[in-house]
């Protein structure tokens, strides 16, 4: 018998005392390290999208309006293709690459996917026209690379797709598979698959970004163009800028060029995430006050209540010879047993809700933050240690004639 | 040897200061077996709190071995309490959530002993008292009789040189009163004190000194065993 085993075996006993007074500490975890694990993950998906996208302009349809970069093709509007050699020709400084795509819901094998048409580099080198226009450009930009519409010598496979938005090559008979749909279709690299009355021959599998591009098929604009009989349009034109700096810069060009058209950058489109980021975050911290308050409150009234009903017991305790700094040892020892049980519980449970709620809240994939989860398992421990101090001290002063049936 | 001087305990319950003891001088020597026999309510379980070193006196000294109990501190006399005194109580007070082996654990934990001393220490005694096979059932799996048998066990497990009991006979069958007085018998006759508040006057008889509180008020009496008779 040690004092730990007594308090073992009280809270083995009550179980639904232990749960009654120790839920609002595990709910407020839970909360806490949910909403703490989709800001945290959020944030450095803004924060990855800013550096790997931070140049790239949309082009997209006047009315159109945007919420996530990635879905910025799906608001079932569309411009003319031309815009593209229009960009092409005027030989704004900073363009290195443009990229017109058109989206169409389609069934792929009894699956529902988004096709979506982009046109391969490889097309822009077929416009030699382009090329030149770009060459003779006076302006280009301080400190960027060449600009340069054709394939790139640096990675060809459809993998660039992810990397930079771009594809080198694609046969007008081939499809591109995002993770989702090859998962779920199982379909993989040379299967043949069937979509708005065309075949196509499936090239590669992309890998899985926690974007809506999982769920995409990607085939050449214009068979997509051609089976969806849109004629020359697209949904949006993405242009890659050379540099951030450039991506500035380039949005007026663009709007005077394009003036029927909406251009921003991928830093406008990321400050409506960044703003749900700070609600977020604002959010947490509003819970861990209700965690502090409400949580710790409801420990101390049910401890409070756990003396008065446990009185006898103290103090026959006391009588048997045991001091009130044992008293208030066991009250605390219960107390920090409720908080790191009601902590790590709360904790799993936010960490599943994030995990799972994650992607739908905020369009990202969540891992564990371990060193988050630690702080809020701590925390939750300390508020119920702190919670129970007053329960516990009252306790260690009980007179203990409160052992005999009446004084 | 205890020994009470001038002792006067009061309380003060709707604004009324209520006198719930005074004693000017009482001295039980080592050894000595003393039953308190009195109405309800005439300061008996006052008697043994002060005694026990739990309930500080308004006024007097209470000296345990001719040290003053209540000029020791809180954790003195508490410890005090662990090795030197048992209680034993009307209803028993065990821990209910314990089984019967770990509430006689209990003292011998506070104690400091180890894990396996504790196990064996503790199962002899309750064998002695005839609870061998009841060690692991829980205060509610076990008779009155068997309960009071397990506070026995409790109270002496640290073989206590004073035992305070109070109306330890009050709830009890005929057959485990016997073994309750039987195992005051001998704890007497292994030299231990024992003071024994009562309202049952045979059980009283077993003592060799009795005394009588009357309204606070104690006096001795020596024709209780013929009364009772």
């Amino acid at each position: 018998m040690t004092l730990k085993s007594l308090v073992w075996n009280e809270l083995r006993e009550r179980p639904w005392s232990v749960v009654s007074s120790s839920i609002a500490i595990l709910l407020g975890v839970a909360a806490l390290v949910a909403i703490r694990h989709v800001t945290v993950h959020s944030e450095q998906e803004v924060s990855r999208q800013l550096s790997s996208l931070g140049a790239n302009i949309l082009i997209l349809p006047r009315d159109a309006s945007l919420q996530n970069y990635y879905a910025a093709d799906r608001n079932g509007q569309t411009l003319p293709e031309e815009h593209v050699s229009e960009v092409l020709l005027a030989g704004l400084p900073g363009v290195e690459k443009v990229s017109p795509k058109l989206s169409m819901p389609a069934k792929m094998g009894g699956l529902d996917v988004t096709l979506t048409g982009i046109l391969p580099q490889s097309e822009f080198t077929a416009q030699a026209a382009w090329q030149t226009a770009a060459m003779f450009t006076p302006n280009r930009h301080e400190g960027c690379t060449k600009a340069s519409h054709g394939p790139s010598d640096v990675d060809g496979t459809p993998e660039s797709l992810n990397t930079s938005r771009s594809i080198d090559s694609l046969a007008k008979d081939q499809v591109v598979l995002g993770a989702d749909v090859a998962e779920r279709s199982a379909f993989s690299d040379g299967d043949t698959v069937e979509m708005l009355g065309g075949k196509f021959t499936v090239l590669g599998t992309l890998s899985r970004t926690g974007t809506v591009d999982d769920s995409r098929v990607f085939a050449h604009l214009h068979t997509v163009q051609d089976l969806a009989k849109t004629g020359e349009v697209c949904s949006a034109i993405e242009i890659i800028g050379c540099c951030e700096d450039a991506a500035g810069d380039l949005v007026p060009e663009l709007s005077k060029l394009l003036p029927n058209t909406r251009i921003v950058t991928v830093s406008q489109v990321l400050q409506t995430q960044v703003g749900v980021n700070r609600l977020m975050g604002g959010t947490s911290w509003f819970v861990l006050g209700i965690l502090v308050v409400v949580g710790g409150a409801s420990l101390a009234t049910a401890m409070a209540a756990n003396v008065r009903e446990r009185r006898r017991e103290i103090g026959t305790l006391m009588a048997i010879g045991a001091t009130p700094g044992f008293v208030l040892r066991l009250f605390l020892m219960k107390a920090l047993i409720l908080g790191v049980v009601a902590g790590t519980v709360g904790c799993l449970l936010g960490l599943v809700t994030a995990i799972i709620a994650g992607p739908q809240w905020a369009g990202v994939a969540i891992m564990p933050l371990w060193s988050l989860s630690l702080v809020a398992i701590v925390a939750a421990t300390g508020i119920a240690v702190a919670a129970a101090y007053f329960p516990a001290r009252h306790a260690a002063k009980l007179d203990p004639c409160s052992c005999f049936q009446e004084v | 040897m205890i020994r009470l001087e001038n002792v006067v305990r009061t309380y003060v319950r709707h604004g009324q200061t209520v006198t719930a003891l005074h004693c000017k001088h009482l001295k039980i020597e080592m050894g000595e077996y003393v039953a308190v026999i009195g109405p309800s309510g005439s300061g008996k379980t006052t008697l043994l709190s002060l005694l026990g070193g739990m309930l500080s006196p308004t006024a007097g000294q209470i000296y345990l071995d001719d040290c003053s109990l209540y000029e020791q501190s809180v954790a003195v006399r508490s410890a005090i309490r662990l090795s030197r005194m048992g209680f034993v109580f009307q209803t028993f007070n065990l821990i209910p959530y314990l089984t019967a082996l770990q509430n006689v654990q209990v003292p011998l934990s506070l104690k400091g002993d180890a894990r396996d001393v504790q196990d064996s220490v503790a199962t002899s005694m309750l064998c002695r008292f005839g609870l061998g096979d009841r060690l692991n059932h829980k205060p509610s799996e076990l008779s009155v009789g068997q309960q009071q048998r397990v506070a026995l066990a409790r109270t002496l497990v640290n073989g206590p040189q004073i035992i305070l009991a109070d109306e330890p006979t009050g709830n009890l069958d005929p057959a485990s009163r016997e073994v309750v007085l039987k195992a005051f018998d001998d704890c007497h006759s292994e030299g231990r004190t024992i003071l024994m508040v009562t309202h049952d006057l045979a059980a009283a008889a077993h003592a060799g000194r009795r005394l009588v509180l009357r309204e606070g008020s104690i006096s001795e009496q020596s024709d209780v065993i013929s009364e009772a008779a």
